[in-house]
């Protein structure tokens, strides 16, 4: 992206650059031009790489003294919370990281789905991002099941359940996947291997989803593209760097304060029971972030057609980029959609707040509204929208509206011109 | 071979024949680590369990582990018995007889699977609409027999294979 080609100073620098040009990739990743106009609603992706490192420097750390067998494992939590030297911060970081980490993440999705982030040249980026977001749901869950309480036990039977839905082989995929006939102790053996290997998965896929950013370069609020590097761009460092920085302090006393103050109040009070393969708990529930997808499942009276279902909520979102038909990217510029965007977000708030509770009455009458509303928005919504609606005039560049001062852009453009 | 076809020549019988000698390998590499995963010989021999199933009085039902699931022994009084039999067969989502989920002459004894054919939750004894077990997951109904009735569940509750090895021993698996 730099314009001109780098040449470290000192000749031990450049001799080492001509034979791995990491400080080329340094220089890059420096000067990178990035859209003057960036929002704080910019600043997650540098959140979310801290969420990650947070996560995997805690979690070598929380391995050192956990144990995955079914009967130590409880007792190994214990352990930690109670004798290792402060153990009991370094697991509180790492159960509430992941909730921090999906509040991130959720907010770094919607940022993408109001701004339009998804939408050509940008569909790879998205789409290694899904699958990111992906993994995560797996990490996360498989690290619910590490401690092997009660709401670890019959999370994983639930959820491990789901495949046996599966016509024909699915008996044979749920007990393959449990290494027994029910969830049991090579269950939280291989769970534990696969929540330790799929971090640094992630962290590949974050290369990629990085790199695939830094090709056509970042979208911004207005949406459009950079008209004059010169006058539409500032050098990634200091500029963004700084404002990330700010960004992440802030997020980090929210999240000291979910460490500090009430390091229990997102988790289940029934995961301080050991595992009872006898008993289930009277109400089950999947982690906060998990709710949504929950409430969708059980909105369907059928078994396979609810998997089926829950499924197809995440995968839609793979083929987003094309379901969208309207040509200007920023919600900003787009007065109808902006209105179901913000149905979107109250819809899948809503999804979460039923998934929580029992899946009858009223509940369940809304899970299935919200439900219904979730597919119609990205299937019919969106497509529809996109083609019909009038989309207000944009900028000629990202410097006009700060230039002038104003939200009306004087140079304003007609959408049916080339964006 | 005519000699109008494209001619085969000796490097594309190499291609082909390594390809296919590596994919065989590559498959032979691959499906130990897949089955590798399926339950182990430790797994396999807990497929049996003996229970005494002296001291359960009619009406009473027991809880035993096996193969890490729960298994429900139920003595069923014959009031029980006569309603899960009254029971029309239009009237069950997976239409299976009470006499069918028994052994013939100790129809007494309901010996099932305790594990929700939905999402594999313990339903609880003696709760739901139909006087059998309730689900409290996602809140599966079933009757005495231990037959789905209503809620999400596809299928009834699963009879194990066991047999009495005397009149109060009996052998699961």
């Amino acid at each position: 992206m730099s314009e001109h080609e780098y040449v470290p100073k000192s000749k031990a620098a450049k001799w080492f650059n001509d034979r791995l040009p990491l400080l080329t990739l340094g220089a890059h990743l420096t000067d990178y031009p990035t859209p003057k106009n960036l929002n704080y609603w910019w600043t997650f992706g540098g959140i979310l790489t801290f969420c990650l490192i947070t996560q995997i420097v805690t979690g070598i750390v929380l391995a050192m003294h956990y144990v995955a067998h079914a009967d130590l494992a409880f007792a190994s939590v214990e352990h930690i919370m109670r004798d290792v030297n402060y153990g009991w911060l370094i697991r509180y970081i790492h159960s509430n990281g992941a909730s921090m980490f999906f509040l991130a993440v959720y907010i770094h999705i919607f940022r993408s789905l109001f701004y339009g982030s998804y939408k050509s040249p940008r569909e790879v980026i998205w789409i290694i991002g899904l699958m990111i977001y992906l993994l995560m749901m797996a990490a996360a869950f498989m690290g619910y099941v590490l401690p092997w309480g009660q709401m670890s036990f019959w999370g994983a039977t639930v959820i491990t359940n789901l495949f046996s839905a599966i016509p024909l082989v699915g008996d044979s995929i749920t007990t393959w996947l449990w290494g027994a006939y029910s969830v049991d102790n090579p269950t939280l053996n291989r769970f534990f291997s696969l929540h330790y290997l799929i971090p640094f998965l992630i962290l590949g896929l974050v290369v990629l989803h990085i790199w695939a950013l830094h090709v056509p370069g970042n979208n911004n609020p207005v949406g459009i593209d950079i008209k004059k590097p010169s006058k539409d761009t500032v050098p990634f460092h200091p500029y963004i760097t700084v404002k990330d920085a700010f960004a992440l302090l802030v997020f980090m006393i929210i999240f000291a304060g979910f460490v500090f103050f009430t390091p229990n109040v997102l988790g289940h009070s029934d995961n301080y029971i050991p595992a009872n393969p006898l008993v289930t708990p009277a109400h089950i529930v999947p982690e906060w972030y998990l709710l949504p997808f929950y409430a969708i499942l059980r909105s369907v009276p059928d078994k396979l057609g609810g998997v089926i279902l829950m499924f197809s909520a995440i995968f839609i979102l793979f083929v987003l980029p094309w379901l969208d038909t309207s040509k200007v990217r920023s919600a900003v510029f787009r007065p109808i959609y902006r209105q179901f965007f913000w149905i979107l977000v109250i819809d899948v708030l809503m999804l979460g707040y039923v998934g929580a509770m029992p899946a009858e009455g009223i509940y369940l009458v809304l899970a299935r509204v919200g439900t219904i509303y979730y597919f119609l928005h990205f299937i019919v919504v969106m497509p529809v929208v996109g083609y019909l609606e009038k989309t207000d005039p944009i900028p000629m560049s990202i410097s006009e509206p700060v230039l002038t001062g104003g939200s009306e852009p004087s140079l304003a453009r007609k959408v049916n011109d080339k964006v | 071979m005519s000699k109008e076809e494209k001619k085969v020549n000796r490097r594309d019988f190499l291609f082909t024949a390594s390809y296919t000698v590596g994919a065989v390998g590559v498959g032979a590499v691959i499906w130990p680590m897949i089955d590798q995963m399926n339950p182990d010989k430790a797994q396999q021999a807990l497929a049996t369990t003996e229970v005494d199933i002296s001291s359960i009085e009619p009406g009473k039902s027991i809880t035993v582990l096996w193969r890490g699931k729960p298994v429900f022994l139920k003595r069923r009084t014959s009031a029980e018995i006569a309603e899960a039999r009254a029971v029309k067969l239009d009237d069950l989502p997976d239409p299976q007889k009470d006499e069918d989920r028994v052994k013939e002459g100790k129809d007494e004894w309901l010996v099932m699977l305790g594990v929700c054919t939905h999402l594999g939750c313990v339903p609880l004894k003696d709760k739901g609409d139909f006087n059998g077990w309730f689900c409290p997951c996602h809140g599966s109904h079933y009757d005495v027999s231990g037959r789905i009735r209503k809620g999400p569940a596809p299928t009834n509750m699963e009879i194990p294979k066991f047999e009495f090895v005397d009149s109060n021993t009996i052998k699961i698996g």
